[in-house]
């Protein structure tokens, strides 16, 4: 493994274990976790960004400093069809201005009809990279994060109805511990067979009719808990199931966008950016299973998901189920935000006993 | 008499309300915050231990609301501790039963209520902008020289309201400064303000709902006939005040806790008690938790704040 590349992918819910399994068995260099997201991530991040640019900018930005100064020196960024695909550049340039010194591996610069841009860019990060390699490690990548996506959704539908508190999530930090150790499928296959058994049969009591909330919003936002004031969490201990459909499963390896264009074509007829069409998707559905209520989370600003924001306004007239919307910017209190989550609970607790 | 003490703890104001068995206020107060909330229910419990000093009422269960809920809730060993959208909702449908509709412009927040059947179906809070409430109505107050409390009546008597940009404070500021430099008469500009403080509402909070009459519009703002009026222009149906509009939140509360059942030891002497916070940033990882203790005759009796278990301030 050539150690002195260490690469290192701004925080990502729990993505960071896949990463980590593809960069070292794969790129074959080391890789970063990034450190947990802190206020002090935040306050680097929005201080070395423009004022106007969204939230997870500020945040990849932070991560990305912490990461530097913790001696990465290969960043990363993806891509995506709003102004994330500015991201890289711009996260770069600052970077840059600020004096450090890196490599820096960004995918929008990648033209994926050309192989030979393909490759060149994936050099960056190793320049003796073996191809094969990379391959070979694609498989149980891939694995790990639908795995990942498994056990979360299991969580955010019954760790409210635990009777021994935070056991679900104990067990799976634990299991994301073991994973940051393994350097092959074999053992990765092992691992992720005990804590899919261990996390699914955890005792819980829950009602035949909880209340179920359904939880939308944009790409980055709705995925990194810090980022929406680990409202999962929060909905989680008011014993509520939570569903949310948008993780990397949903949306990259197994892309859901024509499906849910065509789903939402009542309400939408074009695209609207970015996974605003998920969005409006995802809340059709949740409407038409009657779930009780459902929670937008966006960054403030995101077009994308205001253009979303009318459509669900209608989506949730016709079927009358109520949505909270949410903006955050770095600086929301928090005591806001539980205000009015304490009063989503309550407004659906007493409509479902009534 | 058993008796149930409502404290609603606002940004602006602080407002008290004492009911019997049957509902009925059989005290209540309404004074300012000033930025000590302690220090402003210590002046309320004052005022109401006054109210009731006749009356056969013992208080038997406390319930908070507003900002200051946890605090206060702490200070006054509360059975209930509820947001202030369901105590404002609680507290309306329990005066009018049939109201729809739910307007509440208070000091620093707005919301809408959308009620079907007497139970809550929707409600919106403004988020990240305080444009268009009490605080930026005073302020403006404060600059045409007149004061916040004739501010209505003088709306009324204009004629021609002039426009004034509702989208965001500064912008309406400038437009209003604009305005009167240019010669618009001051109760035109006033009725103006009032107009644009319920474009505002309307085009933010109310967004993409449905304002189904019987409407209530209560808050402290709900005192102020000119901005009554603008929403009845805005709207096309009458817009109900409540002569208690201002202490909803409170009643709401009080209303909880006789629901509650839960009944707890309350005297008005936890006025002369002597109460004090402090706050620290927890120094045991980047997040630096503000936390903040509460001490009750200089005995820890709560703290709060902390974002993991390493946080945790031991109470003894």
């Amino acid at each position: 493994m050539n150690k002195e590349i260490i690469a290192c992918f701004p925080q990502w819910g729990s993505y960071s274990c896949a990463f980590r399994y593809l960069f070292e068995n794969g790129f074959d260099v080391k890789y970063m976790t990034p450190p947990p997201i802190t206020k002090h991530t935040l306050e680097v991040g929005s201080l070395n960004s423009p004022d106007f640019v969204c939230v997870p900018f500020k945040y990849c930005l932070g991560c990305h400093i912490e990461a530097l100064e913790n001696g990465a020196n290969c960043l990363m960024q993806i891509y995506g069809s709003c102004r994330l695909n500015f991201y890289g550049e711009l996260e770069e340039k600052i970077l840059r201005d600020l004096g450090y010194d890196f490599k820096f591996f960004n995918m929008a610069e990648i033209n994926f009809r050309s192989p030979k841009s393909i490759i060149q860019n994936l050099k960056i990060v190793n320049p003796n990279l073996s191809l094969i390699k990379v391959a070979k490690t694609i498989p149980t990548t891939i694995d790990i994060i639908k795995t990942i996506d498994k056990i979360e959704d299991f969580i955010r539908k019954n760790a409210g109805f635990e009777i021994r508190e935070n056991e679900m999530e104990d067990l799976f930090s634990e299991f994301k511990k073991k994973l940051d150790e393994t350097t092959n499928s074999k053992e990765y296959k092992k691992l992720k067979k005990e804590y899919l058994k261990k996390i699914m049969s955890v005792e819980i009591n829950k009602p035949k009719h909880p209340i179920r909330v359904g939880l939308v919003g944009d790409y980055y936002t709705v995925q990194e808990p810090y980022s929406n004031y680990f409202m999962e969490k929060e909905l989680e201990k008011m014993h509520i199931e939570v569903h949310r459909e948008m993780n990397l499963t949903n949306s990259i390896i197994k892309s859901k966008y024509k499906e849910s264009r065509k789903y939402g074509k009542k309400y939408v007829k074009f695209n609207i950016g970015a996974t605003a069409n998920y969005t409006v998707a995802e809340v059709l559905k949740y409407a038409k299973n009657g779930l009780d209520g459902i929670i937008q989370v966006k960054s403030f600003g995101c077009t994308p998901e205001l253009n979303a924001q009318t459509v669900l306004q209608n989506i949730s007239k016709d079927y009358k189920v109520p949505i909270l919307y949410f903006s955050f910017d770095s600086q929301t209190s928090e005591t806001g935000i539980k205000t009015r989550l304490e009063a989503f609970y309550d407004m659906l607790s007493t409509k479902k006993k009534g | 008499m058993k008796g149930y003490l409502g404290i609603d703890i606002g940004s602006i104001s602080t407002k008290g309300v004492v009911i019997d068995e049957d509902l009925n206020i059989v005290a209540s107060e309404y004074l300012w915050t000033e930025g000590d909330p302690m220090g402003a229910v210590k002046r309320l419990l004052k005022v109401l231990e006054n109210q009731l000093k006749d009356k056969d009422i013992k208080i038997v269960s406390v319930g908070t609301t507003g900002s200051a809920r946890k605090l206060i809730g702490v200070m006054t060993n509360a059975s209930v501790v509820k947001n202030e959208i369901t105590a404002h909702a609680v507290g309306t449908t329990t005066l009018h039963p049939d109201v729809n509709t739910i307007f509440e412009i208070g000091g620093q927040d707005s919301k809408i209520i959308i009620i079907e059947n007497g139970y809550v179906t929707d409600y919106a809070m403004n988020t990240l902008c305080a444009a268009g409430t009490g605080s930026f109505l005073s302020s403006q107050a404060h600059r045409l020289g007149v004061t916040v409390e004739e501010f209505g009546e003088i709306a009324l008597k204009s004629q021609h309201p002039t426009n004034i940009a509702a989208r965001c404070t500064v912008f309406a500021e400038s437009d209003l400064v604009h305005k009167a430099q240019i010669g618009h008469s001051k109760e035109d500009i006033i009725a103006g303000l009032c107009k644009a403080v319920v474009t505002n509402y309307l085009n933010n909070i109310g967004k993409g709902k449905k304002f189904r009459p019987p409407i209530v519009f209560q808050g402290g703002v709900s005192k102020n006939v000119g901005v009554k009026k603008a929403f009845e222009d805005a709207v096309g149906h009458e817009v109900i005040v409540d002569k208690n509009g201002h202490l909803m939140g409170a009643f709401g509360v009080a209303v909880l806790a006789k629901k509650s059942g839960i009944e707890k030891d309350f005297s008005f002497d936890v006025a002369d008690i002597k109460f004090r916070t402090t706050g620290f940033d927890c120094p045991k990882c980047a997040n630096h938790c503000e936390i903040v203790c509460v001490f009750k005759d200089d005995k820890l009796i709560d703290s709060w704040g902390n974002k993991c278990d390493n946080g945790t301030v031991k109470i003894n």
